[in-house]
């Protein structure tokens, strides 16, 4: 069941470090439509090691799509050109003989390119602590079903949870802004009846850090939701703009 | 489940039959642990599957999340803290000289595999290591098999430190560098799995040795001897230790495990 | 008060500015609508509803007042996020793929938004500056504000710019209206799909309702 193979032009963005000035290199290659995108690049490495030279820089992980380590923009579309797929998800049937690919990193001033393909997301981990502990009883494990939480509810936070980090909402939206991602944190734990002793406070310290790493602005073009491997949904940022002027109205700090 | 099959094969499993194939999917065992889950390195814990300590010979799906959650919950809250207790943090500083020493043999491992400037590369060699694992580590394993394994192994061990290449340099990121890193435990690893999968002259769990094997071809496990957990020790390369740890059961009754 | 201040100047704080002056400019805007059809009903009836204006003049310059420093803040925040959210994305993409999962109406808030400024301008330098401060006719101080609208819309450079003007109005309405109810957080999947087309058609609304007044006039109505 061999089928034919393809060939295709790679322009892949190669930058020795984040001090140096990056550019397109560009590379013929020949793919089975079989191998997935993560794939052609390893042959790829390999072809390029043998020659001495160096490998093309990216992440990937788990390559099943759940690590949200993995992070390209493929053709102008932040995790290639078909929807609700991580990087590592996507295979070379879905491009054309002949094609001509253009590879590059994620953009953005607050995820600065590391090498190559390979950018330092590690802003997002600030956030995600910049929102703090959530209050637990400790003592006895808590009964699995001692809370009820409505089914719709329930769903809804999962979906928000649903974000594996990846950063392709900064990558795809024009302002490189990450509300997105932090809406998403900041819902999973804002619908559930477990997150909201710091409900307020969470939101406000999230936003704060977010503004400080030099995020962009959010213009509702929602671009972020379209390219998003997790399908992310904007009412997400809707309720984090509600939380976060409640918060700032309920706060009783004087100055935060 | 069949949304993901036919974005990888580009097939609709509902009209196509499905491609399957068995895979190598969890190395059995993991880090020592003592009953706190504290490894032998004092204030190294090591919660869910990397630590040895609840799956055995088998390894059950979802087993992955139920060792995370168990150790997660139930067990680190209070070892972790009671560690904690005990120790007073003070700033850590690298003038150590279990540090300097440290950083001194990476440093040197690094050179060393930059200045060989061979012909293969990483990957090549990596995907040999795997098709000698495929071929007699997996799950049928015999005498003979796992002996030419352990020297093929050592071989291929051997030629990746003669005639392995790694392009680009120590001082930035060098994701060859840190892949050829990899292969090098693996090289320890998949040997140390050859040596103990020969050791066990008996089928449990994952380990089906095609010599100890029942006439319609179920595992045949030997209690008498093998009731034990194997951990082996670490003591200079190519060699380890044996700790057998004792598997004491006392409510439940060892008893032959049949899916039939 | 500096939590107020430090509030609007965080990202959501500042998208929220957007979304306050933008309401209250979508609400002015159906208010000129509704005051200028007037226009279409002859001299007398424009005239008189101007002159209406002239009578409760302090009001009308309290709400000025506001009016300009609603347009204030939204250009100058405008153009604040513009220039930020540029820096944020730092070197740009070579093959840029927004055209496919956004609309075009929010992708160029700061290019419609611009040119309705530069029209805003001129607006307020042919009408209001006339009506107001200098006459050079003597037209308005008789109250004969209708000929000074004629006179403007007979101009069919002036006209056809107006209409065109008008055009980027409606794009830049359509996503703002809706953009405003996301910012303040009311995007519920039951209402938002209504709001979305209730904010198309305004921006429609307001676009043909503006620009048929240059066009009544250019094509000989009035006279």
């Amino acid at each position: 069941m061999e089928a034919k193979k393809l060939n295709l032009t790679l322009n892949i963005w190669r930058q020795k470090n984040s001090k140096s000035v990056g550019s397109f290199a560009e590379y013929k290659v020949q793919v089975s439509p079989d191998a997935s995108f993560l794939e052609m690049l390893d042959e790829l490495n390999n072809t390029l090691e043998l020659k001495g030279e160096e490998a093309i820089h990216f992440e990937s992980d788990c390559r099943e799509g759940i690590c949200g380590t993995c992070g390209l923009v493929i053709n102008g579309h932040a995790h290639g050109p078909l929807p609700k797929i991580a990087t590592c998800q996507l295979h070379m049937r879905n491009f054309k003989d002949g094609e001509t690919i253009w590879v590059e990193p994620f953009r953005a001033k607050a995820f600065p390119v590391i090498k190559d393909l390979m950018v330092d997301r590690s802003g997002f981990d600030v956030i995600l602590q910049a929102g703090g502990y959530v209050s637990i009883n400790t003592g006895g494990v808590p009964d699995g079903n001692a809370i009820p939480i409505q089914k719709e509810v329930s769903s809804l936070a999962m979906d928000a949870a649903a974000c594996i980090g990846c950063g392709a909402c900064v990558a795809s939206c024009k302002n490189a802004s990450a509300m997105l991602f932090v809406s998403a944190k900041v819902s999973q734990y804002a619908l559930l009846p477990q997150g909201q002793p710091e409900r307020y406070r969470r939101v406000e310290r999230m936003v704060k850090v977010m503004d400080d790493l030099g995020f962009g602005s959010c213009t509702n073009t929602y671009a972020c939701e379209a390219e998003c491997p997790k399908g992310i949904s904007v009412t997400n940022i809707a309720r984090m703009n509600r939380d976060f002027m409640m918060a700032k109205i309920k706060s009783k700090e004087v100055e935060v | 489940m069949f949304e993901i099959y036919e974005t990888i094969t580009g097939e609709n499993p509902y009209k196509s039959p499905m491609m399957i194939y068995p895979a190598p999917h969890y190395t059995m065992g993991g880090l020592w642990v003592d009953y706190n889950l504290m490894s032998n390195v004092p204030g190294l814990f090591v919660l869910g599957e990397a630590n040895f300590s609840d799956h055995g010979a088998n390894r059950l799906g979802a087993s992955a999340l139920m060792q995370g959650l168990a150790d997660g919950y139930f067990v680190i809250p209070y070892t972790m803290g009671n560690y904690l207790a005990g120790d007073k943090p003070t700033l850590v500083k690298t003038d150590h000289p279990e540090f300097e020493k440290v950083a001194k043999e990476v440093k040197d491992l690094t050179n060393k595999l930059l200045s060989i400037k061979g012909k293969r590369t990483v990957d090549d060699l990596h995907k040999q290591l795997g098709r000698i694992m495929w071929d007699n580590v997996g799950m049928g394993r015999n005498e003979a098999g796992l002996k030419k394994t352990i020297e093929q192994i050592r071989q291929v061990k051997e030629e990746f430190w003669k005639n392995v290449t790694i392009p680009g340099s120590g001082d930035d990121v060098n994701q060859t560098l840190e892949r050829a890193g990899r292969l090098v435990d693996y090289f320890e690893l998949g040997e140390l799995m050859a040596l103990d999968a020969l050791d066990r002259k008996e089928s449990c769990g994952g380990h089906f040795r095609e010599e100890y094997q029942f006439e319609d071809g179920e595992a045949k496990r030997d209690d008498e001897n093998y009731s034990y957990v194997a951990a082996w020790e670490f003591a200079g390369e190519n060699k380890w230790n044996l700790h057998k740890e004792e598997l004491k059961y006392e409510y439940v009754k060892q008893a032959i495990r049949s899916y039939k | 008060m500096g939590w107020f201040f430090k509030f609007l100047n965080s990202s959501i704080g500042k998208k929220f500015m957007m979304a306050v002056t933008g309401s209250f400019l979508l609400i002015f805007l159906i208010i000129h609508l509704v005051g200028n059809i007037t226009l279409f009903f002859g001299a007398g009836a424009f005239n008189t509803y101007v002159s209406t204006l002239d009578v409760i003049k302090p009001l009308i310059r309290v709400i000025e007042v506001v009016l300009l420093g609603a347009f204030v803040l939204h250009i100058f925040n405008g153009l604040r996020l513009w220039l930020e959210n540029k820096r944020a994305r730092g070197i740009t993409y070579k093959v840029n793929g927004s055209k496919e999962n956004s609309t075009i109406f929010s992708r160029t808030m700061a290019v419609t938004g611009s040119i309705i400024l530069i029209f805003l301008v001129s607006h307020l330098a042919t009408f209001f500056w006339r009506f107001n401060v200098h006459d050079p006719m003597g037209l308005a101080t008789h109250h004969q504000y209708y000929d000074v609208v004629v006179y403007f819309f007979n101009i069919w450079w002036y006209s056809i710019l107006y209409v065109i003007a008008m055009l980027f109005l409606g794009y830049h309405l359509n996503h703002g209206f809706q953009s405003a109810f996301q910012t303040f957080g009311w995007n519920h999947n039951r209402y938002f799909p209504t709001i979305k087309k209730i904010g198309m058609i305004y921006a429609i609304i307001m676009a043909l309702g503006f620009a048929s007044m240059p066009i009544y006039f250019l094509l000989g109505g009035g006279n």
